[in-house]
């Protein structure tokens, strides 16, 4: 039933575009007509050695997307049709899959390799293809290089595909088996070694049990440590690939072979070519990554039961290690800080600096300073710059005391080189050390200041100056006045320090805004980031300077929604920058608003500041769509009840808003904003209720939406709910099933992992939200009884809750919460169900003595509303 | 498979300020969203006639003083504090406040050195106003209300009298019922630092200011919760008994006396007693979790080092000793709270010292619990249950001290 392809695979391919057009619209036809078919054609074409290697390619591809997608609804439709398939059809295939792995041509060989572990990724989880493993292993012993090498691949790419557990534990030791041996230097084919070692890459995660096996972990090490000599780059480089790997997952097992791995990794670095050496350094770094984490959850305290102990590997290299990094920084790029995507050995090595400042802290201090010292004067820019990175790099981790004084020191010298060097590669790093060191050593919790009344001029001069620079130095400018800003954030109403700048450096920063070049570096974003920091850091005493910024904004918004036949480049820059815009007047209309007095004047700018948001909606781009959603949020808490009048207007966009599952931040916003909009209209929102209830339910109903987007979904039911009391009454029907099968799915998760156990308690949330806001809403109401009904069903969700254990505190406070909000509403006709209930017992007491306060304060109301509802 | 791609982000800042906004909102909203939920569960308790009788058991283990560790610093930027916002400002909240030790045998000199009034029953906190705003913390030093009131720049209104930038603090205790802050102590006033002052001083100071504000008028639009001083007695014998048996518009909770001479200290302090019996609080002898009262009496200790029990105080006292099988045995390490009852053996004393207890380990207390009982607590707890101390006893005491003049409430303060 195979059916000739060739030809209409390569039209596909070719120049001429009818031509393509045509031949897609074939294909297309033919996959409509019968599937089967169609996939089996395309194997066949596949595996035929006689055809060409282009055809082969394509069809292999397009089989492979047959299989699998990234968005995860379409992903599962595809899974689901490869499983109903005919099964002879699916063996015919399959058969074709395996056979191309031995096929002299490697672009075959490859495509095949990956589409075999796609099929594998359906049908393994599903114990279908039990043989495939031992068919491949047999491979493994067959003399030809060729199919070694792709059935090498082939295992590296299942191990990629499938979840270990769908693997069992006799064949992982033979696939691991396999893949070492591949590696090992007895193996003469390069092609064959490289592909067992990324194969070994994959397979990583799959060998627990062999890395807890003393011998079989030595062997491993020591083929992986032998594959770091070859005399191939590619080996080499993919052999540190496996040390890296191995470092995050495998760091408890690493004491052994630390030393050795040390000397492997200097002697990359100092001698290796640079993608070899990226991977040694890269090593080094995520070793960092691991013992921070470790000393971040214990605290350097293992006495308790932390189940990974830190072996301080970093701290004893250290001697080694940072004369080894430093040597790096010298080798620096000539233009690496305008090139986007650069990442080179000084880069490499200045950010593991970094990361190990942040493990040891202190220690690294002595051994840097040295470097500083000997070469931020001399000529070469290459040697100023590493000292200042080097500096720049160590100002997180070590304490404050250690480095204020060198900072202190450091400062002026900053300042004049940011001036004064000749170099922009120089100036770049200067002014993203100084932001550093605002970042981390200036703020009200550091004792002594590193900005004074005597310096702060100077400083500020100085950046502003530096705003004029080359937009790269101009960016990094703007970087450290917003993390000077930032060290001002506690002033709160009184004065703050930037008080007498703060005209200058908002002019300054929308100067920077209109520069011809501010596309460059992303320094338009940092300009107006930098803004909004300033103005969210400011006091009293400059309101009537922000409250200036709103009219300007608001032209700048207007201008780019004047602007008229633009390119498709230009309208996504004007896109981009209505989107800041937006943001910044958010950032305005929260900092006013929280004020009575400044709120009062600048509500005059409403209408108009509504009216253009409005219009952004106008535009395709999803970024601008959400910024704008967040100021109008913003502004309806500060308008609460007169935000009605823009209610007709503006709920077009708001639905719009919750349709669109695409963009699902612009949705999840969106449901926010609903929550704003209800507990600033009260019952006025009542007219718009059933389209967004509506809407609401949709969402929830489909899985083409974001899961992270539900559990606000609940919530906002309850916020409605709140705000419109006893008129929910007609959305009851609707929204307690969909609560209830909710509810029931959320109570047990036995067996989740950390993210699915985040995001239970997120949907619980959600939900106990929900029942909250519907009692409260419908207290006092003659329609309490509407809820009896489904009373016994929250009870038995908070006591099965109880019984799980496994609730996070957010969930235990709403919880009882919840049970409170049933008792006060329902009061005496629930009495006997809540006497009947765990929840009023057991878990009400673990509240009452919880160390929570938000917690016993939800309990304590718990406690007061179910006394009332049982004493009569 | 391609080299995977290694780099990591170079010179920029982690954070999107995108993403911030983003986040700042969703607190926001969060916040705004508890806050509705909770007006209304308040509005609830407001509305409710039944509510009003009721005193809220709950409250009780709030006034329990466990100490607080007692390195709390002395030197306190009060104009520093009253700034602080979110986590900062709970930390330091929460060692601020005097804490008082239960009182196991009478003070000398009761009548001429100490204060005492009936303690109001509910939650005890700080409360400070400042720029516009009045923030009330508990003991934890979480917030409890944020208002407009009546206090020196506790509202935004035109006529505020001093500067904006003055601040107060008030150590109260927040009465549910009739949604009173009760003043139990003066800490700051008009920026004005009364730490190291007598409560002699503080107290006149308290009763002679507090009234002149209008904090103590009924509730109104800039004025959300009324203030109101507790009645103070010169601790002879008509004081005490007017503190024990007077009336008074809140639920009592014990008596509290207050050393006259003594500054406002952070943390426990002998300078400062609280004692109960059946006729002035519900709460005399601990109840467990299920609010029964244990056949015997329940004291959680912490295990030390070399297997000895020792109470919360500082230094520690020793109340016995643990084997090591049972260390093992139950898991136990150095810095566990363990709980335990005190068996019929009791507690024995030889010249006043605890020489032996009759301990018998029950199991871990509640993961809430922060700090070992003190021996103050601990010896009332076994008085009440044995030869509690009694009114007749206090008033005893004040009796038998023969130079006493009679010069009764000479001192009442009720505004």
């Amino acid at each position: 039933m195979a059916m000739e392809v060739t030809q209409v695979l390569l039209n596909a391919q070719a120049v001429d575009g009818t031509v393509r057009k045509q031949a897609e619209e074939n294909l297309k036809q033919f996959q409509e007509q019968n599937l089967p078919s169609f996939l089996f054609s395309l194997a066949g074409e596949l595996s035929n050695d006689d055809k060409p290697v282009e055809s082969r390619k394509l069809a292999g591809l397009i089989l492979k997307n047959a299989l699998d997608a990234k968005e995860q609804h379409r992903k599962l439709e595809l899974v689901q049709r490869w499983l109903s398939l005919d099964p002879s059809v699916k063996t015919q295939i399959k058969a074709c899959l395996l056979k191309t792995l031995s096929s002299p041509a490697l672009d075959a060989r490859s495509t095949a390799s990956q589409v075999v572990a796609k099929v594998a990724g359906i049908e393994l989880p599903h114990k279908q293809w039990p043989e495939l493993i031992g068919l491949l292993l047999s491979n493994i012993h067959q003399l030809p290089a060729n199919t070694r090498q792709a059935t090498l691949e082939t295992l590296g790419y299942i191990c990629e595909e499938v979840s270990p557990d769908a693997v069992e534990q006799d064949h992982v030791n033979k696939i691991l088996t396999a893949v070492v041996q591949g590696m090992n230097s007895s193996e003469s084919n390069n092609d064959v070694r490289l592909a067992a070692t990324r194969a070994l890459y994959n397979a990583l995660g799959f060998a627990q049990a062999n890395f807890s096996n003393d011998m079989e972990r030595d062997y491993i090490m020591r083929v992986v440590c032998e594959a770091t000599l070859s005399p191939e780059l590619r080996i080499r480089q993919a052999a540190f690939e496996c040390l890296v790997a191995i470092s995050s997952t495998y760091y408890e097992k690493l004491a052994p072979y630390i030393q050795d791995i040390f000397n492997i990794t200097a002697k990359a670095v100092k001698e290796d070519e640079e993608p070899v050496a990226l991977q040694a350094i890269e090593f080094w770094s995520s070793i960092c990554d691991e013992e921070i984490d470790i000393l971040e959850e214990y605290g350097g305290d293992f006495t308790g039961d932390s189940d990974v102990p830190c072996f301080y590997f970093v701290k004893q290299a250290l001697p080694v290690l940072v004369p080894m990094l430093l040597e790096t920084l010298l080798k620096q790029d000539e233009d690496q800080d305008q090139d986007e995507g650069a990442w080179n050995i000084a880069m490499a090595g200045g950010t593991c600096l970094g990361l190990v400042a942040r493990t040891v802290g202190d220690d690294v201090v002595p051994l840097v300073m040295p470097f500083i010292e000997e070469n931020i004067t001399k000529p070469d820019w290459r040697q100023r710059e590493a000292a200042t990175y080097a500096f720049g790099s160590i100002l997180e981790g070590p304490s404050p005391d250690k480095l204020i004084p060198l900072v202190n020191i450091a400062l002026n010298f900053m300042l004049t080189a940011l001036m004064n060097d000749p170099n922009n590669h120089v100036k770049d790093t200067t002014a993203w050390t100084l932001g550093r060191m605002f970042e981390f050593l200036h703020g009200s919790a550091l004792e002594t200041p590193i900005i004074t009344q005597a310096n702060i001029q100077q400083i500020i001069n100085v950046l502003l100056q530096s705003m004029k620079d080359v937009p790269n130095v101009a960016e990094k400018a703007c970087g450290a006045l917003y993390f000077l800003a930032q060290g001002y954030e506690d002033a709160g109403s009184s004065s703050s320090p930037l008080t007498p700048f703060f005209q200058e450096i908002v002019q300054a920063l929308l100067t920077v805004t209109h520069r011809e070049d501010a596309g460059e570096s992303r320094l338009r974003t940092a300009a107006y980031e930098t803004l909004n920091e300033v103005v969210r850091c400011s006091t009293d005493e400059t309101a009537s300077m922000v409250l200036q910024l709103i009219p300007v904004i608001m032209m700048e918004l207007h201008q780019t929604l004047e602007a008229q036949k633009l390119s498709s480049d230009e309208r996504e820059k004007q896109n981009e920058l209505q989107g800041l815009l937006c943001g910044c007047l958010q950032v305005i209309i929260q900092k006013l608003g929280s004020s009575e007095q400044s709120k009062y004047v600048f509500m005059q700018y409403a209408d108009q500041m509504m009216a253009l948001f409005l219009r952004v909606f106008a535009s395709r781009s999803a970024t601008a769509h959400e910024e704008a959603m967040l100021a109008i949020g913003a502004l309806a808490y500060a308008t609460s009840a007169d935000f009605v009048k823009y209610m007709p207007e503006f709920y077009r966009y708001l639905e719009m808003g919750l349709q669109n599952f695409e963009d699902y931040q612009v949705c999840a916003i969106t449901v926010g904003v609903v929550g704003d909009i209800c507990r600033a209209l009260e019952d006025k929102i009542l007219p718009y209720c059933d389209g967004i209830m509506t809407q609401l339910l949709k969402d929830l109903s489909s899985n083409q939406l974001h899961r992270s987007v539900k559990p606000p979904i609940f919530s906002c039911f309850g916020d409605i709910a709140l705000a419109i009391g006893e008129n929910f009454e007609k959305y009851l029907i609707y929204a307690m099933p969909m609560l209830q099968s909710a509810a029931e799915l959320s109570a047990h998760i036995s067996g989740a992992d950390d993210d699915m156990l985040e995001y239970t308690n997120s949907l619980r949330n959600g939900i106990l939200e929900a029942y909250s806001g519907i009692f409260q809403g419908f207290k006092g109401s003659s329609k309490t009884q509407l809820l009896m009904p489904f009373a016994p069903h929250v009870l038995q969700f908070l006591d099965s809750l109880y019984m799980e254990k496994d609730m996070d505190d957010a969930v235990s406070k709403t919880a009882i919460g919840v049970l409170g909000d049933l008792a006060d509403t329902l009061g005496s006709n629930a009495g006997p169900l809540i006497q009947q209930s765990v929840s009023s017992k057991d878990f009400l007491s673990e509240c009452l003595s919880s160390d929570d306060h938000l917690i016993r304060e939800s309990a304590e109301w718990a406690k007061l509303a179910i006394s009332r509802a049982i004493s009569f | 498979m391609a080299p995977h791609d290694l780099r990591r982000p170079f010179k920029r800042a982690a954070i999107s300020d995108q993403q911030r906004r983003r986040e700042l909102s969703l607190q926001r909203q969060a916040q705004h969203r508890r806050d509705a939920q909770h007006q209304a569960r308040c509005l609830a308790s407001f509305l409710n006639p039944h509510s009003e009788p009721e005193p809220e058991p709950e409250t009780t283990p709030e006034l329990e003083p466990e100490p607080e560790p007692s390195d709390s610093p002395k030197e306190l930027d009060i104009r520093h504090a009253s700034k602080l916002k979110g986590a900062e400002a709970r930390k330091w909240f929460a060692r601020q406040l005097m804490l008082p030790e239960w009182m196991i045998d009478v003070p000398d000199q009761l009548p001429q050195d100490w204060y005492v009034f009936a303690r109001p029953a509910g939650k005890r906190c700080f409360v400070v106003s400042s720029n516009g705003t009045t923030v009330s913390r508990l003991r934890n030093g979480s917030m409890l209300h944020h208002f407009p009131s009546a206090l020196p720049s506790g509202a935004r209104t035109k006529d505020s009298s001093g500067s904006a930038q003055s601040y107060s603090i008030l150590d109260c205790i927040f009465h549910e019922s009739d949604q009173t802050y009760y003043v139990i102590d003066m800490v700051c006033w008009r920026e004005y630092s009364l730490y190291d002052c007598t409560a002699e001083f503080r107290f006149f100071w308290l009763s002679s200011k507090l009234a002149e504000t209008g904090a103590c008028d009924p509730p109104s639009q800039y004025h959300r919760y009324r203030f109101s001083p507790v009645p103070v007695y010169n601790c002879d014998q008509a004081g005490l008994s007017a503190a024990y048996t007077g009336a008074v518009p809140y639920v009592k909770d014990g008596l509290l006396f207050y050393n006259k001479h003594a500054h406002y200290q952070t943390g426990n302090t002998p300078l400062a007693l609280v004692w109960k019996d059946e006729n002035c609080s519900q709460y005399v002898i601990d109840t467990d979790s299920k609010g029964q009262v244990p056949s015997q009496q329940q004291v959680v200790l912490e295990l030390q080092d070399n297997g000895n029990l020792s109470t919360s105080d500082d230094p520690p006292v020793v109340f016995g000793c643990l084997d090591r099988a049972i260390i093992e045995q139950t898991e136990s390490c150095s810095g566990n709270l363990l709980r335990f009852a005190v068996g019929d053996g009791g507690l024995n004393f030889v010249d006043g010292k605890l020489e032996k207890a009759d301990l018998h380990y029950l199991g871990k207390p509640n993961r809430a619990r922060a700090f070992a009982d003190s021996y103050s607590k601990v010896m009332f707890q076994y008085m009440a249950r044995h030869s509690p101390l009694r009114i007749d006893d206090l008033l005893a005491s004040i009796s038998s001290l023969s130079d006493q003049e009679n010069k009764p409430d000479d001192v009442e303060m009720v505004g």
